[in-house]
């Protein structure tokens, strides 16, 4: 028997797959206009791709803002909680969990048995989530994969706004000033990296510190991050999938 | 099931709407209100009729942010859209008004509305502490009582402010019993309900009328209860909400809690149990003791608001709670400011689960507010369940 756990974001769902001990599955498709296509196709890939036959599914979790929309979970449950499930997973000793996904960032805090404790979101604003950095590379006219090669090394322009719609503008002011777009890179992830930071001290850090979500990918920003929060910080391949990975863990 | 007598006590709405209007055609005089901070014993004194007025839905808004910044608090920018749409027949009707300098939005906020219609404002000291702030906010009351006996051509006698005193005292012992019901586990009333019964007694016009129907709803609701009839199950998480105020149009928060699974079993806030508490003494002099009771309002616009500590935690004590929200609107900076303390004491102190939410009267946020409600629920159950 299996479990299923489904993420459904604002930009990328996740799937994944577990056997009662470890993940055996994992998959990825961008959201798009239909969280519910999205689910399905992510469903019938990863069956397929785990030879598993529909009477052997133990249950499907659901997670995320597309949560709501997918008719075929048997539960459904936040975010917060799968990450902190999935967290504990992945190690049990994680106590805290930045989160930076689409339009979201989240700070959760772990007991030693994976139990959330306390949590903080940023509020209805994108500011310091992947939808900013997404914004920014629009306006660098760059892939927002390369954002973190093109900062490496480069001495970050001051970029003030926190707010997109300005921070946009910034953008669009320096590069018409010639500045080299490694420099705007760079300041684009420090204005991330200060944002994040602050959600950080509000609730308190604890070793160990674990960075999920798709803005983890981001090796630039996790070395700043890193710098400014005086601590290591902890991501690996499963990061984008931690929710999905909680999920499914939960369902079994 | 709802009790049956919360549907005459919806029903309010409408019933007053008219009574106020044939109360003024009537030639009664009516004194309009925003705040907890008001004392309308001295405004029933000078036999008027005193009003709590609208400023808690989202629709005058747009109107208001014509002349008020946008980023200002959502319950400051309904109450002027509504006085300046004429959507409220409160104010519509209102001859006077009655201001304090509560916060800063407010206080300048009152500046534009009193272009509007006669208003007084109350120089509210800023703190409760000390024997300064007591003599002066007595002088505010005096100042009132002045006002109101020159603008409405009356006399304020003693014995009418007595009078007065023990009306609003007894309406206070109503509400608050009727509070203190949702202690029960679980809980009888519904939060939605409380609330709404809680937020419309500011607008009844005739008080005795007020009391006689909060006393039928306990009645009902203390015969459910030994019924058995409870509006949730008894695992449903226990809220307590502390924070701004709530009424009619701003209830979000509350529905999204209890749609989760939550049952909101206290509210501490101004339009809940917070002027309820502490009752008018009836033996002092009636000015002193008005100015007493009023100053310990324990609200974040004073500082220090030690007070309200001390609240949460005998109401968390009291009703059992599971949990503390923390509602503060937008560029609501005292209660924003104060949600820090609150944080450290709920989690330390009380040792139980906090979350604030910060949010205005829009429907923006619903999704956002959802998913922090619905993880709080998970934090508190999977608490509970270890």
């Amino acid at each position: 028997m299996i479990s299923i756990g489904i993420d459904v974001g604002s930009v990328a769902a996740k799937i994944a797959a577990y056997d009662g001990e470890k993940i055996i599955a994992t998959g990825l498709l961008p959201t798009g206009w239909s969280p519910k296509g999205v689910g399905e196709q992510l469903l019938k890939e990863i069956l397929q791709k785990t030879n598993t036959p529909k009477n052997k599914i133990k249950s499907i979790v659901g997670t995320g803002y597309g949560r709501v929309s997918l008719p075929f979970v048997d539960k459904k449950v936040t975010e917060i909680t799968c990450h902190g499930k999935g967290a504990y997973y992945i190690d049990p000793n994680i106590r805290t969990v930045i989160d930076i996904g689409g339009q979201d960032s989240k700070v959760i805090k772990l007991n030693n048995e994976g139990m959330v404790v306390d949590f903080l979101m940023n509020d209805k604003c994108a500011a310091g989530t992947g939808r900013f950095l997404q914004v920014m590379a629009n306006a660098l006219e760059v892939d927002i994969d390369d954002l973190s090669p093109l900062a490496t090394g480069a001495e970050p322009s001051n970029i003030s706004s926190m707010c997109t719609v300005f921070a946009e503008s910034e953008v669009v002011s320096l590069v018409a000033e010639g500045t080299p777009k490694e420099n705007i890179a760079a300041g684009l992830l420090h204005s991330v990296c200060n944002k994040t930071y602050s959600l950080v001290s509000r609730i308190g850090i604890e070793d160990k510190v674990f960075f999920s979500g798709g803005v983890s990918r981001n090796e630039k920003l996790k070395e700043l991050l890193q710098e400014k929060l005086g601590i290591s910080i902890l991501s690996t391949e499963e990061s984008q999938f931690l929710g999905a990975i909680g999920a499914a863990i939960i369902g079994y | 099931m709802r009790p049956k007598v919360m549907e005459e006590v919806e029903a309010l709405r409408g019933v007053n709407s008219v009574k106020i209007k044939e109360a003024h055609e009537a030639g009664k005089k009516v004194v309009g209100m925003y705040c907890v901070f008001s004392p309308q014993e001295i405004a029933l004194a000078a036999d008027a009729i005193s009003v709590t007025l609208c400023g808690t839905t989202q629709e005058p808004i747009e109107e208001a942010e014509k002349k008020l910044p946008r980023n200002l608090c959502p319950l400051i920018k309904s109450s002027y859209g509504f006085a300046i749409t004429d959507k409220c027949p409160y104010f519509y009707f209102s001859d006077v008004l009655l201001a304090e300098t509560t916060c800063d939005g407010k206080k300048k906020m009152y500046e534009l509305m009193a272009e509007l219609k006669p208003m007084h404002v109350m120089n509210l000291p800023q703190t409760a502490e000390g024997e300064l702030a007591l003599t002066m906010w007595e002088n505010e009351m005096v100042r009132f009582k002045n006002f109101l006996e020159k603008e409405l051509g009356v006399e304020i006698t003693e014995e009418k402010l007595r009078n007065a005193i023990k009306l609003m005292n007894r309406e206070r012992d109503a509400m608050k019993r009727l509070h203190k019901l949702n202690a029960y586990k679980p809980a009888p009333l519904t939060g939605m309900d409380m609330m709404l019964a809680q937020w419309l007694k500011g607008f009844n016009v005739d008080k005795e009328a007020g009391i006689e129907l909060i006393e039928r709803l306990i009645e009902e609701v203390e015969e459910r209860i030994k019924e058995g009839k409870f509006a949730f199950d008894e695992k449903a998480p226990r809220i307590l909400l502390t924070g701004c105020p709530v009424g009619s149009g701003s209830e979000k928060v509350i529905r999204i809690l209890e749609e989760s699974g939550a049952s909101v079993v206290a509210l501490e806030n101004c339009t809940g149990y917070k002027g309820l508490d502490i009752m008018v003494d009836e033996e002092k002099d009636p000015i002193t003791a008005l100015a007493e009771k009023y100053l310990k309002t324990p609200c974040s616009c004073m500082t220090p608001n030690n007070s309200r500590m001390d609240l949460i935690k005998r109401l968390a004590e009291e009703y059992e709670v599971d949990g503390v929200v923390d509602l503060t609107w937008q560029a609501c900076h005292t209660y924003n400011i104060e949600s820090y303390f609150v944080r450290n004491f709920v989690k330390d102190e009380l040792n139980l689960p906090f979350l604030q939410i910060e949010t205005d009267y829009s429907d923006s946020d619903l999704g956002q507010i959802k998913v922090r409600v619905e993880a709080f629920l998970e934090t508190i159950s999977s608490t509970v369940n270890a």
